[in-house]
């Protein structure tokens, strides 16, 4: 019978979230790596056990941990990441040069064909790769070399959180930085450039800017792997010409600020977001909790309330903290900042709560199982 | 045999309760020790100290018979209660205050 396991990472710890295809009753395991920060966990597409974390602590740095057994036991293998040859400068806060360190990994994404091959977003931003299921790593400098040096980072660090596999095309790759943009490679991470044209940005000096943009999420529908749907510190935004030129899609918007973006699984032009008041202030507009669906690509949305809370809600949802399933009625998932994992059975029209008092959620993430 | 407390998450992350016990050859130092550790619990390695420049994790500390040893020289001798097990060497994560 089909299934859904959910991974969600928290500022202490990670939760594993498993139901039937119905996804009605859950079983709750956790925490693992409890007191841990779990930025984020991902299992292979191709081979569902293999799963991996990234947990991390300001005491004791980063830590890569896998399991072969769909989260029941983990192995801890190589967390040293370093930065390829002389890592360089890019700007610090006042603008002067400042050399790159690594702080943690902010996003695991497996490859879409091979389980051992991991891509990791790095904070400061880069991107490294493991072939060999994680027991070592490497960076993909040419992502940095291609405009790193004019790179600053933003007050939540500048960290690599998206990465997005191109199914047609196993040579390209797209990524998202913040405080810096979006970036393509067309060869495998080998070379990389800015694709920002369109995005405008009014707390940067030069709003058209090339790199400096304040990227908070990238989406993309398998089937149509042009189209990208982005959730900018303000604005959201929409592609179609895989990153060449961008426009913006937000429409009838209570506000274009907020941080997680998605795609419905089998409807390429249903997109879900979740406004958040201002970037001076992190929660709901009205205190109303609303995912907001679009069904025309952009630009016409509708608010989603049903089972989510309509009154004194003041909770967040941070950049990776909403995926979708792949079951024939589109699963919908979101994590807060208040420690709800919420989840959708009908593609956003309902909504219940699966738990209501993890730590603050930081990603989640679905596995759709046969 | 040296003694050696790390902190809880540690303990975790090594699948270890308890102490270390190591045999080392003479004179032991914190970064013999620290040697040991990550030759036996390579899980370790970049936990305590940097992975290449084997700097000490800001909010780590080394606590030697109840002396601050952190800004220590890492190959200075450890004292005779150290190497002769009757204290323990102390690696502890700074406390997060509140």
């Amino acid at each position: 019978m089909s299934g859904v396991r959910v991974l969600v990472g928290t500022r202490k710890g990670a939760f594993v979230l498993s139901s039937d295809g119905k996804r009605q009753k859950w079983d709750v395991s956790g925490p693992h790596f409890g007191g841990w920060e779990i930025y984020h966990m991902k299992g292979s597409p191709v081979d569902p056990d293999r799963i991996y974390a990234s947990q991390s602590s300001s005491w004791f740095g980063q830590i890569i941990q896998r399991s072969n057994d769909g989260g029941k036991t983990w192995e801890a293998v190589d967390n040293k990441f370093q930065y390829e040859g002389e890592p360089g400068t890019h700007l610090w806060y006042d603008g002067t040069p400042h050399p790159w360190e690594f702080k943690r990994i902010w996003h695991l994404e497996p490859s879409l064909t091979d389980p051992d091959i991991v891509y990791a977003g790095a904070e400061d931003a880069a991107m490294f790769k493991t072939t060999d299921g994680g027991k070592s790593w490497q960076e993909l400098a040419g992502l940095r070399s291609c405009s790193g040096a004019k790179w600053q980072p933003g007050a939540g660090g500048m960290g690599l959180h998206t990465i997005l596999l191109d199914p047609n095309n196993p040579q390209r790759m797209f990524i998202a930085i913040s405080a810096a943009g979006a970036f393509r490679t067309d060869d495998a991470g080998e070379n990389w450039k800015p694709i920002n044209r369109g995005l405008k940005s009014e707390y940067i000096p030069d709003p058209d800017a090339e790199v400096g943009h304040c990227v908070h999420r990238i989406a993309m529908h398998p089937a149509k792997p042009n189209v990208l749907f982005m959730q900018k510190h303000w604005d959201v935004m929409r592609t179609d010409d895989a990153g060449e030129n961008w426009h913006e899609i937000s429409g009838n918007l209570p506000t274009d600020f907020g941080f997680p973006i998605d795609v419905h699984a089998h409807e390429p032009d249903t997109v879900y977001v979740v406004p958040i008041k201002s970037d001076s202030e992190h929660y709901p507009p009205d205190a109303k909790l609303r995912v907001y669906r679009s069904r025309t690509g952009g630009n016409d949305w509708e608010p989603l309330t049903n089972g989510l809370p309509q009154e004194n809600c003041y909770v967040n949802v941070l950049r990776d903290s909403m995926a979708v399933d792949r079951l024939d009625d589109c699963g919908i998932y979101f994590g807060t900042t208040g420690g709800q994992v919420y989840c959708s059975p009908d593609s956003g029209n309902t909504w219940s709560a699966i738990v209501r008092d993890l730590p603050a959620v930081v990603s989640v993430e679905v596995q759709t199982l046969a | 045999m040296i003694r050696v407390l790390i902190p809880y998450h540690l303990r975790v992350l090594a699948k270890v309760d308890g102490e270390l016990h190591f045999d080392l050859d003479s004179p032991a130092s914190v970064g013999s020790v620290l040697d040991a550790i990550e030759a036996k619990y390579p899980m370790l390695q970049g936990a305590i100290r940097d992975h290449s420049t084997k700097a000490r994790r800001p909010f780590v500390r080394y606590f030697v018979c109840e002396e601050d040893w952190s800004l220590e020289p890492t190959d200075k001798p450890l004292p005779d209660p150290i190497s002769n097990g009757s204290e323990p060497l102390w690696i502890v994560g700074a406390i997060a205050g509140g």
